[in-house]
């Protein structure tokens, strides 16, 4: 298992050096660059501002000089941000995304799991269709409705929990966002639980040790959850990047300083350093974990071994 | 916000007397982005930016709180005859939040930075009329060339320009004209700007910054009139969604919301009646017409035809709720030194469509042979909203209109190289002078998106550039804008009002042409 | 027929498993009432637009932002620019359907396909396609549309390639770890032991038994499809104007929620009514197509 772990961990070098190169290219062939405003500049500052950012120099050569850059651990300075290097942005960024996302992660299994499985024993009754509706209801709404409407409610019009803002992480500032976050992976989780729990109940091993006189709550506990977990540990990956998507309007209608939003805003103003930082970046979390998620699976169904 | 202050001192104080009641008063304002830098050469041009260094740093003059030119640094001034050299006297008292005092020394040290070819400042044009700046700017000339110097030890900074420029003093509000902290700069180099090293002479300075959240800033002890500020601090929150801040600024987690969203407000002036304020200012909203060959908008009758068609009330009232004012000109009504202009628009709806049809017809166009257009705005709601208004209200005239719409930065880039025939733009006036619009329709200007060339018209421009004369100016300069308006060199649609969410509870923050409201003015009323 | 699945059953399946999972889809109320609703959605939107007295582009401009009424022609209210807001709906639930239906294909063609192929096949093979698998999800797929949609300007026809090339990697992972599951069971064993071919077991084995999932999957992936088109729209990045998609009115509405909440609640509702459906529908095929209950 270990050496497993090790040989993936060694196969995303080069995974991230696809990402990275897709990345820059794609980057570049965008029309648009990081100095095309409103105001047209003249054209010597035009140059200046080229020269300074080594933009003036053949696409291969600024490829290699990321990769060297990169090698050193140096993500450059951001094009936009002037008094800060995109290291800085996402050393201060991430920790806020971290935080967010997994606090929501964590609020969406705990809440997602539990009403799946309630769905699942008590299926095709007023529960089930309570639960599964109010899911429903969950997916149905995109987060940037929920979002301003969570800030309207609980921020403006009740005065409970602040409106937006970060104010250093309180408790107070996380609720509305990490809620507004969660709302839809609770949904999803939830659906996916109580269908794989239902396939688990009807499965004939289950039916055995219901034969075999075990009492439905030992049948539940020790025989159908474990199994019926597999698929969500399928989705953990996809999940993650809904949370990581889900973020950059998350961040954006609460403004929260976390790094979702330099992905776009990047892309957007065409800060190179700054979208690259956080695609490498982002790149070798995913890879991460996914495998952590590889490993749980594994842990989880004994009927899967990895090979060295 | 007010806050109730909790000191260790005045809780001691406390037990042995009955202190005052202490309230921390900060102020907590919303701006629509974040600041680029507090290096004034790297800053990238939001209008949330200058909010933010005006109330660190202070150039030669300052503004008060309704948009007049205050003495700052400079406590005195004079200019020569021949309105080419400026001689500005610098306060005594005049420090640095480190103590260090504001020397001539720190503005030539300043715009040289500025100028400084390797800074690559995207604004530093601003500063082209001080003799040599261009060259300096360039690269052709060292930036010893350039017309600023420091005499007396630094008391006294004279100024010497190619030109002369009647808004220059104007100018010197820009962040592009403040002083640098020389000594700072050398010790440190490029890391001058890091919180732990930063100075600042404006009435406060910086001690956090949280990227896409906030910066803190709180009074500058050193501050010439420190005793007048009675702030305990100013929180600037980093809000991109505009919705988001109109909720916080409900919430009551701001004093001063800028540029509130257009849609809110309705509601909000039937709702916060008291703190909903919008108000004239210098900005104009307009659609270029490509003059380039080949492109439909390059005939006259064209451009005429669509010119008649837009009915400007419409867009203003109905689409936009009342948030601009309708515009007839393409410089913005309440200009100094300026009579706002008219496009003759005569007849009502029914007779200028007519006419607009006769045009299209006479140039060509026909249900057999419609009009087509390409038009090009930037994603955003209200854009959006207006292209499609436009694009309906030309419909009767049989002129169809594919709508494209593209981020910012590719807007620009592409209506830079012309791939339009109508493309939205919008100029906010760097400084109060008419020129500062009229010369985006000069030939060879790079804002000149649309290629407008008319040689009577830049010979007007060039003209006003030379004369000293104000009144004289005014003239040549009116009338270049009645010439192009005549030529139907663009479509003038809107003008900018400034919307602001204001705490009433505030005295000292007031309505203004330019929309500028330095902190230091501002106090809780008691 | 035992209740456990074997080979037998499982190819004896093939013909008629259309037709039985036909039959048992009809006797399920919340589903067939779906089928019929989800038909009446698609059929509005498709002939709607002809039959409302209002074109996608007229503007009314007597009528600004006007709330549903019944006077005026305007049942579903007007949006901020004066055009008739049922119009506008049922075209955006042409490209909001189209969309969601042209990229979930895509993704469910080439995801189970490859999903079932790399788990069943295992060991090298498995490895170097989830590789893959793997690149692809590293590359943050969001920031891979964005991009698209910068590179190639905002094109419905991109909006479908790049929304059903996302969304092909979840399949595809999740058809795999089913696969996995799946094939150490006995019923596959025992298809190897018989001779039968890879090919035929992955097409006639593997998938048919994973169908439960997909098809939950699928149930998710349209509404996942519509709402990331929805996302595309709240950046900014959804279709061209006069054009209009469910994603782009609910982001034009949700500016108006307090103003004018009839812009956000109107494609909401279509919007809502559609993703409930298709998890009825999604849910009655489970039940219908899954092996075990048969």
């Amino acid at each position: 298992m270990l050496s497993y772990a090790f040989k993936r961990l060694l196969q995303a070098i080069p995974t991230l050096l696809i990402v990275i190169t897709l990345a820059f290219f794609l980057m570049r062939v965008a029309p648009g660059g990081p100095f095309d405003g409103e105001r047209a500049l003249p054209p010597d500052i035009e140059a200046n501002l080229m020269a300074a950012y080594h933009l003036d120099e053949p696409l291969p050569q600024q490829y290699l000089r990321y990769l060297g850059d990169l090698l050193q651990g140096d993500f450059g300075p951001s094009f936009k941000y002037k008094d800060f290097s995109v290291t800085d942005l996402i050393q201060q960024g991430f920790p806020v995304s971290l935080e967010i996302g997994g606090l929501a992660i964590l609020l969406a299994l705990a809440l997602g799991l539990p009403l799946g499985v309630i769905a699942a024993l008590k299926r095709n009754s007023a529960v089930d269709y309570a639960v599964m509706g109010t899911a429903l209801a969950g997916i149905a709404i995109p987060n940037f409705v929920v979002a301003p409407l969570l800030a309207l409610v609980f921020g403006v019009i009740l005065s409970w929990l602040p409106a937006g803002g970060w104010n250093g992480g309180a408790l107070p500032n996380l609720v509305l966002p990490v809620l507004a976050l969660s709302i839809q992976q609770i949904a999803y989780i939830a659906r996916i639980m109580r269908a794989s729990m239902i396939e688990v109940l009807g499965s004939h091993y289950i039916r055995t040790a219901r034969a075999k006189g075990l009492s439905e709550r030992l049948v539940v506990w020790r025989h159908a959850i474990r199994p019926a977990l597999l698929p969500v540990v399928s989705y953990l990956g996809p999940a993650i990047a809904g949370i990581i998507t889900g973020s950059v309007v998350i961040e954006q209608i609460f403004g929260i300083p976390g790094i979702g939003r330099y992905f776009v805003q990047g892309a957007l103003n065409r800060d190179y350093t700054l979208v690259m930082g956080t695609v490498v970046f982002y790149g070798a979390l995913i890879v991460l974990l996914n495998l952590i998620v590889d490993l749980l699976y594994s842990a989880l169904d004994p009927q899967i071994r990895y090979d060295d | 916000m007010r806050k109730p202050r909790l000191i260790a001192g005045s809780l001691l104080l406390a037990s042995t007397c009955l202190a005052p009641a202490a309230f921390a008063e900060t102020l907590d304002i919303g701006v629509t982005g974040e600041l680029a830098s507090f290096d004034t050469s790297q800053v990238s041009g939001g209008v949330w930016e200058s909010q933010i260094l005006m109330d660190v740093y202070e150039g030669l003059v300052k503004k008060s709180p309704d948009g007049r030119l205050l003495p700052g640094m400079a406590t005195s001034w004079e200019v020569s005859d021949d309105g080419l050299t400026y001689t500005f006297h610098l306060r005594e008292d005049a420090a640095w939040s480190d103590g260090e005092p504001v020397t001539a020394e720190d503005f030539v040290f300043g715009w040289r930075h500025l100028l400084d070819p390797a800074n690559a400042s995207k604004y530093a044009y601003l500063l082209y009329p001080v003799a040599g700046a261009e060259a300096v700017n360039t690269g052709e000339k060292p930036p010893e060339a350039l017309g600023v110097a420091s005499l007396d030890d630094g008391r006294t900074l004279r100024v010497t320009l190619d030109a002369p420029t009647p808004y220059f003093l104007q100018q010197l509000t820009h962040y592009t004209a403040y002083p640098l902290p020389k000594h700072t700069l050398e010790r440190y180099g490029d890391d001058w700007v890091k919180l732990d090293h930063i100075v600042t002479n404006g009435a406060f300075t910086p001690v956090e910054w949280v990227s896409q959240s906030h910066i803190d800033v709180r009074p500058n002890p050193e501050y010439y009139d420190a005793d007048a500020v009675t702030l305990d601090g100013v929180t600037y929150h980093t809000i991109e969604d505009r919705n988001a801040g109109v909720s916080r600024f409900r919430a009551g987690e701001l004093d001063v919301m800028r540029e509130y969203s257009s849609s809110m407000y309705e509601l909000l002036r039937d709702e916060l009646p008291g703190a909903t304020h919008m108000s004239t200012y210098l900005g104009s909203y307009y659609y270029v017409f490509n003059h380039r060959d080949g492109h439909p908008t390059a005939d006259p009758r064209v451009r005429e035809a669509l010119n008649l068609a837009t009915r400007r009330r419409v867009l203003s009232e109905q689409i936009m709720g009342g948030t601009f004012q309708p515009a007839l000109s393409f410089v913005p009504d309440g200009i100094a030194h300026y009579d706002a202009q008219a496009m003759n628009l005569e007849g009502d709806m029914d007779a200028r469509m007519s006419r607009a049809r006769e045009l299209l017809e006479a140039a060509g166009y026909g249900p057999d042979h419609p009009l087509h257009l390409r038009l090009r705005y930037n994603t955003t709601d209200e854009h959006k909203k207006i292209a499609v208004a436009m694009a309906a209200m030309w419909r009767p005239l049989g002129v169809e209109v594919e709508m494209i719409n593209a981020e910012a930065t590719v807007h620009y880039q592409t209506i830079q190289e012309g791939d339009f025939d109508i493309a939205r733009a919008g100029w906010i006036a760097d400084y109060n002078d008419a020129e500062n619009f009229l010369t985006l329709l000069h030939t060879g200007v790079g804002n000149n998106y649309g290629a407008y060339a008319n040689p009577d018209y830049d010979a007007l421009l060039d003209r006003a550039a030379e004369t000293l004369d104000l009144d004289a100016r005014q003239q040549l300069l009116q009338r270049a804008e009645a010439l192009a308006l005549e030529d139907d060199a663009l479509i003038p649609m809107l003008y900018y009002v400034s919307r602001n969410l204001v705490n009433p509870a505030l005295e000292g923050w007031e309505d203004n042409i330019e929309d500028d409201h330095p902190s230091r003015w501002v106090h809780f009323a008691d | 027929m035992t209740s456990t699945p074997t080979t037998s059953a499982a190819s004896a399946a093939g013909d008629s498993l259309g037709r039985e999972a036909w039959r048992r889809l009809r006797q399920n109320k919340a589903a067939m009432t779906s089928l019929w609703l989800l038909g009446a959605i698609t059929l509005a939107c498709v002939a709607g637009p002809w039959l409302t007295p209002w074109g996608l582009a007229d503007v009314d401009w007597n009528a600004f932002g006007v709330a549903p009424t019944l006077d005026g022609g305007h049942w579903l209210g007007t949006d901020a620019n004066g055009r008739d807001l049922l119009t506008r709906t049922l075209h955006g639930g042409r490209v909001s359907l189209s969309v969601a239906v042209v990229a979930t294909l895509v993704s469910l063609v080439i995801g189970v396909l490859y999903g079932a192929v790399a788990g069943y096949l295992g060991g090298r093979v498995d490895n170097l396609m989830m590789r893959f698998v793997d690149i692809l999800y590293s590359l943050p797929f969001m920031f891979l549309v964005i991009l698209l949609m910068v590179v190639f300007g905002r094109n419905i026809l991109l909006i479908y390639a790049a929304i059903g090339a996302v969304e092909w990697l979840d399949m595809a992972r999740i058809v795999r770890g089913q696969t996995l599951a799946l094939k150490r069971r006995e019923f596959i064993e025992a298809a190897h032991a018989l001779g039968v071919r890879d090919r035929k077991i992955v097409t006639r084995h593997l998938i048919p038994n994973a169908i439960g999932p997909v098809i939950v999957y699928v149930t998710l992936t349209v509404p996942k499809v519509i709402l990331l088109e929805s996302f595309l729209s709240f950046l900014g990045l959804g279709v061209q104007e006069p054009l209009t998609s469910w994603g782009v009115l609910i982001s034009e509405g949700t500016d108006m929620m307090q103003t004018a909440p009839w812009m956000l609640l109107v494609p909401s509702v279509f919007l809502a009514l559609t993703l409930f459906c298709l998890n009825f529908l999604g849910d009655g095929l489970r039940d219908a197509l899954d092996p075990k209950t048969r």
